[in-house]
């Protein structure tokens, strides 16, 4: 059992306090670094794609994990972001500058679709942003002077400072990096008075109210800063396609980002990066395994829908805290072995709240 | 010139009336106690005066500011904090997030310092959560410091509350039942946190309670309400003996 020793309040703010974690995230970091030089072609492509989800995950993580607002439509947001870029970069504007501008507009995006979350939550909220997406698909497909519609926009190589990121391995340190900015500046987000005020609008908007909390305005704010991190996955995400069609960015991209926080874990940012892995290799993990099923069931079609549906099913019933609350378990047992009590984390009677007085 | 004061006071919910022409005047460092049976119009009063409801008609009034009509979430920048009948708390957060978020009206540094989490913020941060310590301390919070709420036992709940209502730095702190559900050690700690927080912190009290033992020990003076209206006001011997006040609790 560890116990935090603190000397100073300066001390708990520290992210990496213990060896035991400088050990752990200095061999990720390691093994992350070292990936490209060892695995095959084809898993780097694939680890390029799970960090742009990643990325994309941990924006919607911010909007639905810490304010509880769900967003059926982040699909669109990529696509915004993704269809800026390109057009940025196809008018001469260099890498840096045309990601920060397809991530501002996207943002602007987000801003507008927000706006009815000052009013409307929940159920209708999430009906409110699917609109969104769907008028955001048929806006790209036919505005063809800037989009290119279905038969699609070629993206030009990401060049940076005059190097050229376009190669695999290149691109996957460029996406790395990016992804370690996004992330930190995340966990500076949600540690401090900001995402504190997140949560508080997600658990009790009339104590947050009392506070001084201006739920509608933190509302849309969580829409702007998770579309504008949204904008930079689906910018990376350009580069990845190398070919933007309108298609790329249906509702099944939304429902699968999702199912990465849901399934990672509401309320934590590891839970949005475990669930982006899962979900995203699962359709290489289902092609792998393909070849050793009995063809009945190999030949079926929507059996990766099926799969993802199975998944969330069983994680919403046996581990609503989703991977990041089973890896939470996992490292307290660890820590007491022997001594583990099971009721450790049985949640305590929900009492009831004045939500009456919304 | 009162220090907190509520002037003709109605709220009505179309046929309902919640409250009718209520007024009171609260003095500066009192203990001030709300009785009356359900349905009187007690929660309805904080709520008109925390802005959850706007009043049909009258004026609250808190050190010269009149607050009638300001946003619900500049309240507290007034100096009134609450708390709530039920409990309000940020059940997946911790103890020390949920008083944290207490002194979400000291603003530090914008959004940007905030992402690179810069010196400022680092100092602003170490700040607030000294702050959050002085008040763990002086509610002997600490055990349950780093817990998550959702697992923590209905009397600490209610403390926990009471402890991020202080975090603001209230003036004048409006406690909704404050002892209901607690058992009587933990009412009679309450009793003494009260007056601690009237004499130590210099802050005014205002609050509902039934348990007409604490109300006797800790209010200077009690008001009773029914039906929305006025019904006595004085010290807590002398509503307790009024008959209108017993005739409103008996139903005669």
């Amino acid at each position: 059992m560890r116990f935090d020793y603190d000397t100073s309040y300066v001390d708990p703010q520290r992210l990496l306090r213990y060896r035991s974690q400088w050990l752990a995230y200095g061999a990720l970091a390691l093994g992350l670094l070292a990936a490209p030089f060892v695995l095959p072609a084809y898993y780097v492509g694939e680890l390029n794609y799970l960090f742009i989800v990643s990325i994309a995950s941990l924006a919607l993580m911010i909007l639905t994990g810490y304010t509880g607002q769900v967003s059926l439509g982040h699909a669109a947001f990529m696509a915004v972001g993704a269809y800026a870029h390109a057009w940025f970069l196809n008018n001469q504007l260099d890498f840096i500058a045309a990601i920060l501008c397809a991530s501002a507009l996207t943002a602007v995006v987000g801003l507008v679709v927000g706006l009815p979350a000052i009013r409307v939550s929940g159920l209708y909220l999430a009906m409110v942003t699917l609109a969104c997406a769907l008028v955001t698909e048929q806006i790209i497909g036919r505005w063809k002077d800037v989009t290119g519609g279905y038969s699609g926009l070629p993206v030009p190589p990401p060049i940076v400072f005059g190097v050229d990121f376009g190669g695999l391995r290149p691109f996957y340190f460029l996406c790395l990096f990016i992804l370690v900015v996004v992330l930190l500046g995340l966990i500076n987000l949600v540690r401090g008075r900001t995402g504190r005020a997140f949560v508080g609008v997600r658990d009790s908007e009339a104590a947050a109210y009392t506070l001084g909390i201006w739920v509608g305005g933190y509302r849309v704010l969580a829409f702007v800063i998770s579309a504008f991190v949204t904008g930079i996955a689906g910018a990376l995400l350009a580069h990845h396609l190398q070919f933007l069609t309108p298609d790329g960015f249906g509702l099944t991209l939304s429902m699968e980002l999702v199912l990465m926080v849901v399934i990672g874990g509401l309320g934590s940012l590891r839970g949005a990066i475990f669930g982006a892995v899962l979900i995203g290799l699962l359709p290489t993990l289902i092609s792998e395994i393909k070849p050793a099923l009995p063809a009945s069931i190999a030949t079926q079609f929507g059996l990766e829908t099926f799969v993802f549906g199975l998944i969330l099913a069983l994680f919403v019933m046996f581990e609503p805290a989703g991977l990041n609350g089973r890896w939470i378990k996992l490292k307290v047992l660890l820590q007491n072995f022997p001594i583990y009590r099971r009721s450790t984390f049985r949640r305590g009677k929900a009492y009831m709240h004045s939500e009456r007085y919304r | 010139m009162s220090y907190f004061r509520v002037e003709n006071l109605s709220l009505s919910f179309g046929g309902v009336h919640a409250i009718s022409d209520l007024s009171f005047a609260v003095a500066r460092g009192e203990i001030f106690a709300i009785i009356g049976p359900n349905g009187a119009g007690k929660t309805s009063v904080f709520n008109v005066i925390t802005r959850v409801f706007s009043a049909n008609t009258g004026h609250v009034l808190f050190d010269d500011h009149d607050i009638t009509l300001v946003p619900r979430h500049r309240v507290v920048n007034y100096g009134i904090a609450r708390t709530f009948q039920n409990i309000a708390l940020f059940e997946g957060a911790s103890v020390i997030d949920n008083l944290l978020l207490g002194r979400h009206r000291f603003a530090h540094g914008n959004l940007a310092a905030e992402l690179a989490w810069l010196p400022g913020i680092r100092r602003a941060e170490a700040d607030a959560r000294a702050k959050v310590e002085e008040i763990i301390d002086f509610l002997e919070l600490a055990p349950y410091r780093t817990s998550l709420v959702s697992t923590l036992p209905y009397g600490v709940r209610k403390v926990i509350e009471l402890g991020r209502a202080l975090a603001t730095e209230p003036r004048l702190l409006l406690l909704d039942e404050p002892a209901s559900g607690l058992n009587p050690e933990e009412a009679r700690d309450l009793a003494f946190w009260i007056d601690d927080i009237r004499s130590d912190l210099g802050v005014t009290v205002v609050m509902i309670e039934h348990d007409m033992s604490l109300v006797a020990e800790a209010a200077d003076r009690v008001m009773c309400m029914n039906a929305g209206q006025l019904l006595a006001i004085g010290s807590p011997s002398e509503v307790q003996s009024n008959p209108d006040v017993i005739a409103a609790y008996l139903g005669t």
